[in-house]
């Protein structure tokens, strides 16, 4: 077992995450305000084109995304949360024995059945076997 | 004014974030900013039990709830865009106010 | 004024800044990144009530999942001329009395209640109570997550799929 920390100590920890914070937001916007504050403004058309690596870029960067896109993020959301579940699971599970450990493998086991049927219906496929035949 | 928080600080600022969770659902015609406006409300919500974690007799239990209460909003939004994908091929506009096929 | 209230009040500030701007704003993209300073903040709020492991799950869950998810669903419903991303408000003004009412009733709730206030618990870390939580007294939710889970990963794959026998 760790050592618990007291109450003060708690919030006191917790204060390197909040210098943390704010140096990480104060270093993305002082950079900005300090670069906006010296810069001079010459807007030309040419210069207000998207960089693509000194390409010509092929129309606006808001095309409308593959609705394939979702599933993966779906599937990403649930699996972020399952390791979520499993955090809290990992740390105890040695102190409450066998049982313990087969409940969080039981967790994992049902939402191993959801990739499992997202995968055989071909929602993880970028190129699906239907689309080949008729596109 | 004592300004140190106690629980009615944190319910209050839980009240206004609710407030305006509701504001966003009922005021925005498209689906994901509505949904983004029920996203707040549970955050609110949750919000509520974790204060009532820290100054009241129950314990823990207030932020198990939570756990749980964020375990639900993950699956109420994954279901609630696919919803709003569907509405949107079917009537080419993520607006609310596109689902009528109900209407009498 | 203890370090701990400044904290608060400026977290305050940031949250409820933040949802005016995500509700209010009539740019879908200013609206998400509006909702990532909220989500942050009530973090924020979390670890100053003890709640350290609920932090990091608000981070992990609502700043890495769902907020990605909003977004796709922002990319996702727009067509490729549909460059401004506007996204309409109706019937504002109703609106903004229904919602001062809820405020005002919940404000009036919340102060004038005598709410069971104890010895409350003390910030200390949380991680391994609510393992023990999740694997005791609340095993039946914990494992009926993971179905919730299962259900929703189902359904949504199965509503957003083209179906050409439907």
């Amino acid at each position: 077992m760790p050592p618990t920390l007291s109450s003060a100590d708690f919030l006191t920890s917790w204060s390197a995450v909040l210098l943390y914070f704010v140096a990480a937001v104060g270093f993305v916007a002082g950079g900005l305000i300090f670069w906006w504050v010296i810069r001079p403004s010459r807007i030309t058309a040419e210069k207000l084109t998207t960089y693509e690596c000194g390409e010509e870029p092929i129309g606006g960067a808001w095309v409308q995304f593959n609705v394939r896109f979702y599933v993966f993020a779906l599937v990403f959301l649930v699996f972020d949360v399952e390791a979520v579940f499993l955090l809290p699971w990992a740390v105890v599970f040695r102190e409450l024995g066998a049982i313990a450990f087969l409940e969080g493998l039981f967790f994992i086991a049902v939402l191993a059945i959801g990739l499992a049927y997202v995968w055989r219906k071909g929602d993880l496929a970028w190129v699906r076997l239907d689309d080949r035949v008729s596109p | 004014m004592n300004l140190e928080p106690t629980l009615a600080h944190y319910l209050l600022v839980s009240a206004a974030l609710f407030a305006l969770g509701l504001l966003g659902l009922i005021t925005r015609r498209n689906a994901v900013q509505a949904l983004m406006g029920v996203e707040l409300m549970l955050n609110s919500a949750n919000l509520n039990l974790v204060a009532f974690s820290r100054f009241g007799t129950g314990g823990i239990d207030g932020q198990v709830f939570g756990t749980f209460v964020i375990v639900v909003a993950a699956a109420e939004v994954a279901v609630a865009l696919a919803l709003v994908l569907a509405l949107y091929r079917m009537r080419r506009t993520p607006n609310l106010d596109a689902a009528t096929t109900l209407r009498g | 004024m203890t370090a701990s209230a400044v904290v608060f009040w400026v977290l305050t500030l940031i949250v409820l800044a933040s949802a005016a701007v995500v509700v209010l704003s009539r740019s879908l993209i200013n609206s998400a990144f509006a909702l990532l300073a909220t989500f942050s903040g009530v973090a924020g709020f979390y670890v100053l009530l003890g709640a350290d492991f609920l932090a990091a799950v608000q981070f992990l869950v609502y700043v890495g999942g769902i907020l990605i998810l909003l977004v796709f669903g922002v990319m996702l419903t727009h067509r490729i001329q549909d460059l401004d991303l506007r996204a309409e408000a109706r019937q504002l003004v109703p609106g903004l009395f229904v919602a001062a009412g809820v405020f005002i009733l919940l404000a009036a709730v919340a102060t004038r209640t005598p709410w069971a206030i104890g010895a409350g618990r003390l910030p200390s870390a949380t991680t391994a109570e609510i393992g023990r939580a999740f694997l005791g007294k609340y095993l039946l939710p914990f494992e009926a997550a993971s179905i919730l889970l299962l259900v929703a990963l189902i359904g949504a794959a199965l509503i957003v799929r083209k179906r050409e026998d439907a």
